[in-house]
C-alpha cells in the first residue's frame, strides 16, 4: 500500500460513489474546478451495485464512498470489491456523525473518513494522500478512535496488548490531529519528521481495522462485518 | 444505468466478456431494494397454500425436493407403525414455522384430494392396527379420533390465526379456511375434545364419581380463571403497549434513515455550493443550524457520545459545550466542529470551562477571518481540556490589540478564578489556538480505580 502513484503528473483516477445524484455532480464540478487537476474522476455510481460494477470496470485508484446507502452502504461495497480489487484505496466521505457508522466503515478496509462539507481543495489533497498510502483521519475520526481506545474503568481486559492498545506516541498524534492540526505542525511539534507521523497514523489506522478491543468489535458486529 | 449482464457478471466475481460495455453513466439511478444475501440455510417450513391438515408433509416435501404424495405414504407407514406417524407429525407441526404469507403456489385439486384421503386413511388404519393388536380397547380408540380430530381443528385454528388464504373457492374456502367461520370451528374442535373425554370418562368411570369430578373440576377451573383475571388482563395491555412500542421504534427508525439520507444530504450540499457574498453566508449560516438541529434529535448531541439517545439531557459537558459551539455558529456564520473524547457531568468548574470555552470560539468568530474553528475536548480522569483552534490570521501575543481583551480578561480570569489555566499558541499569520486545562477535583468523581489512568 506504500507505493506512490504511477507518476507524479497523472491526476488519480477516483470513482464517486454516493446514492444523490446532485451530491456526486457537486463534487465533482468541485473537483474539476481546481486549478491543478490533480484528480480525475472517471466514474460515478449510485447504488452497491452499481458500485460493484463501476470499480471493476474502471479500476480506479480511489474511490469516495459514502457510509450511508439504502442498500447496505459503504460497508457492503468494501465487503464486495476488496477481495478482487485490493489495489483500489477507499476514502469515506460521509454526512454521518455517528462513531459506529464511521468505525465500522474503517473496520471493513475504508483508509480514511473526511465529512462531506470538506473543501474541494482539502478533498483532492485527501484523495492524493490515501492514494500515496497515507492514512486520512479528520479531527472527528481522530476523537472517535480516541475514545474508542480510551482505558475506561469497567472496560473489559485487553486481550492482544500489542493490538489493542495506542503506544503513547500515536495517542499524541492523534490527539493533535482531534484538535485540527496538520502532519507538518504535528511533526513540529513532538520533533518527529512527517513520515513517522504518516507511519503513527497508518498504524492507528491498522490497529483501528484489527483491534479485538470490546468497543470496537461492538461497533463491528452491530453491523455483521466479524 | 449499468447494465444488468454486467452488474451480475461482476457480482459473481467473473469479469465481463464484453470491453465495448458502456461505462456506466452518472444519472441519477433509482435505487433497487436492499439485497441482503443471508446465510442459505433451508429450513422446513409448513406450506400455508394447499395444506390438508397443517403443511407439514408439503413442508418436508419441499425442503427434501421430493414428491408431497411420497412424504404422504411415508407418514402413512409411520402410523401403521405403533402411531410413530402421529407423534411426528405432531412434532412437526408444532417445532416447524409456518411459510410466510404470499407465497403461490398451485396445488391441482386431484393432490389434495390424495392427501385428504391418505390423511383419513393413515387415521383409520392407526386404530384398525391398534385395535387388531388389542393393545386399546375400543372404548378407548373411538374417544381417541374425537379427541385427535378435535385437537387438530383446534390447532389448526390457532395456528394459522384464522386468516383467509388467497386463492381458495368452493366449500373449501368456506368450511375450512374462511375467516368468519374460525370461531365456529374453534367451538367445534373444542367440543369434540371435551366430548371424547367424556365419552371416555364415562364408559370407564362408574357415573356418580364422574359427576363428582366435573364439577370439582369445573369449580376449579373458575376459581382460576376469576383470580387470574387482572394477570390475563394485564398480559394483554402489556402485549398492546409493547407492539405500539415497536411499531413506533421502527418508524422513529425509518424516519431517522430517510432523513439522514435526503434532508441532511441535502443541507451539506447547500454550505458546499452557497455563494461568499452576504446572501450566501446567510444560507450557509442557516443550512448549518438546521444541520445541527436535525443531527442532534438523529443522533444526540453533536459531538458527543454518539452512543447517547437524542434527547438525553443537557447537563453534561459534551452537550453543553456542543450547545454552546452551535450558538456561536449560529451568531456568526461560522463551523465550529466540536470533537469530545470522553464526558463529564456539569458542576461550577466545568460550567466554567464551557464559558470560557464559548468565549475563545466567539473570539476566534470574530477575529480570525476564518469559517472554519476546530474545538477539541478531552476528558481525562484528572484533568479536562479544551482547545479551541482557527486557522486564521493570528497575533503577536505581546502586543496584545485593545480588541483581544476578552481573551485575557474572560477567558484568563474565568479559569484562574476556577483552578484551571489558559495556554496559548499564536503568532501573526498562524492560526491561534487557545487551550485551557481544568485540573479536576478527586472528590467528585466515584473514585474508579486509579492505578489504571495513573500512568497518563
Amino acid at each position: 500500500m506504500t507505493e506512490p502513484a504511477s507518476a507524479p503528473d497523472e491526476p488519480v483516477t477516483v470513482v464517486l460513489v454516493d446514492d444523490h445524484a446532485l451530491f456526486r455532480r457537486g463534487v465533482r464540478a468541485e473537483l474539476e474546478s481546481l486549478a491543478r487537476r490533480t484528480v480525475s474522476v472517471v466514474g460515478e455510481a449510485g447504488s452497491v451495485d452499481e458500485a460493484v460494477a463501476v470499480i471493476g470496470h474502471r479500476k480506479p485508484d480511489v474511490v469516495l464512498l459514502d457510509v450511508h446507502m439504502p442498500d447496505g452502504g459503504g460497508a457492503a461495497v468494501l465487503s464486495r470489491t476488496r477481495p478482487d480489487h485490493p489495489d483500489v484505496v477507499f476514502l469515506a466521505l460521509s454526512v454521518s456523525d455517528a462513531a459506529e457508522d464511521v468505525i465500522s466503515v474503517i473496520r471493513a478496509g475504508a483508509r480514511g473518513y473526511v465529512t462531506k462539507t470538506i473543501s474541494g481543495h482539502e478533498l483532492a489533497d485527501a484523495v492524493v494522500r490515501v492514494r500515496a498510502g497515507d492514512a486520512v483521519f479528520s479531527p472527528r475520526l481522530a476523537g472517535f478512535v480516541l475514545d474508542a481506545f480510551a482505558d475506561r474503568p469497567g472496560a473489559t481486559g485487553v486481550v492482544d496488548p500489542e493490538l489493542d492498545q495506542l503506544t503513547r506516541r500515536e495517542r499524541d498524534v492523534l490527539r493533535l490531529l482531534a484538535r485540527g492540526w496538520s502532519y507538518k505542525e504535528i511533526a513540529a511539534e513532538l520533533v518527529i519528521s512527517v513520515k513517522t507521523v504518516e507511519t503513527h497514523v497508518s498504524s492507528v489506522l491498522r490497529k483501528t481495522q484489527s483491534s479485538n478491543r470490546h468497543e470496537l468489535s461492538r461497533w463491528a458486529s452491530d453491523r455483521r462485518l466479524v | 444505468m449499468v447494465p444488468v449482464d454486467e452488474a451480475t457478471t461482476l457480482h459473481t466475481g467473473t469479469p465481463p466478456v464484453t470491453a465495448e460495455t458502456p461505462a456506466p453513466t452518472p444519472a441519477p439511478t433509482p435505487t433497487e431494494p436492499p439485497t441482503r444475501p443471508g446465510p442459505a440455510i433451508p429450513r422446513i417450513r409448513r406450506r400455508r397454500q394447499g395444506a390438508v391438515i397443517a403443511g407439514v408433509t408439503g413442508g418436508v416435501a419441499d425442503h427434501l425436493g421430493v414428491d408431497v404424495l411420497r412424504v404422504r405414504l411415508v407418514f402413512v407407514l409411520l402410523v401403521a407403525a405403533a402411531g410413530a406417524g402421529f407423534v411426528a407429525y405432531a412434532g412437526l407441526w408444532l417445532f416447524c414455522p409456518i411459510e410466510p404469507r404470499g407465497v403461490r403456489r398451485d396445488v391441482p385439486p386431484r393432490e389434495r384430494r390424495q392427501g385428504l384421503g391418505l390423511a383419513t386413511l393413515g387415521v383409520l388404519l392407526a386404530f384398525i392396527l391398534s385395535g387388531l393388536g388389542g393393545q386399546l380397547s375400543g372404548w378407548v380408540i373411538g374417544p381417541l379420533v374425537v379427541v385427535v380430530i378435535g385437537v387438530a381443528l383446534v390447532w389448526r385454528e390457532a395456528d394459522t390465526g384464522g386468516a383467509a388464504v388467497e386463492g381458495e373457492t368452493g366449500w373449501r374456502a368456506r368450511w375450512l379456511v374462511g375467516r368468519r367461520l374460525g370461531l365456529l370451528r374453534l367451538l367445534a374442535g373444542a367440543l369434540l375434545v371435551t366430548m371424547g373425554i367424556a365419552v371416555f370418562l364415562l364408559g370407564n368411570v362408574d357415573l356418580g364419581q364422574v359427576q363428582f369430578g366435573v364439577l370439582a373440576a369445573l369449580a376449579t377451573l373458575a376459581g382460576v380463571v376469576v383470580i387470574t383475571v387482572p394477570w390475563w388482563m394485564r398480559l394483554v395491555r402489556e402485549l398492546g403497549t409493547e407492539r405500539r412500542e415497536r411499531i413506533r421504534g421502527q418508524e422513529r427508525a425509518d424516519i431517522a434513515a430517510h432523513l439522514h439520507d435526503s434532508v441532511l444530504q441535502t443541507l451539506a450540499l447547500i454550505q458546499k455550493q452557497a455563494g461568499e457574498d452576504v446572501a450566501g453566508r446567510e444560507v450557509r449560516r442557516l443550512a448549518r443550524s438546521q444541520e445541527r438541529e436535525l443531527r442532534a434529535w438523529l443522533y444526540g448531541p453533536p459531538g458527543g457520545d454518539a452512543g447517547r439517545p437524542a434527547g438525553s439531557t443537557d447537563a453534561t459537558l459534551a452537550a453543553a459545550l456542543a450547545t454552546a459551539a452551535g450558538e456561536v455558529e449560529d451568531d456568526y456564520g461560522v463551523r465550529v466542529a466540536p470533537v469530545v473524547v470522553g464526558d463529564t457531568e456539569l458542576d461550577p468548574n466545568t460550567t466554567a470551562l464551557v464559558a470560557a470555552a464559548r468565549e475563545a470560539m466567539v473570539n476566534a468568530a470574530k477575529h480570525a477571518g476564518v469559517d472554519e474553528i476546530d474545538v477539541y475536548v478531552e476528558v481525562e480522569p484528572d484533568v479536562v481540556e479544551v482547545f479551541v483552534r482557527d486557522r486564521g490570521r493570528g497575533f503577536d501575543p505581546d502586543a496584545v490589540p485593545e480588541d483581544r481583551r476578552g481573551l485575557a480578561g474572560s477567558v484568563r480570569d474565568r479559569m484562574t478564578r476556577h483552578g484551571g489555566r489558559v495556554r496559548l499558541r499564536t503568532a501573526p499569520g498562524e492560526g491561534t489556538e487557545v487551550g485551557l486545562v481544568l485540573p479536576r477535583s478527586r472528590r467528585g468523581t466515584p473514585a474508579p480505580a486509579t492505578a489504571q489512568e495513573e500512568s497518563r
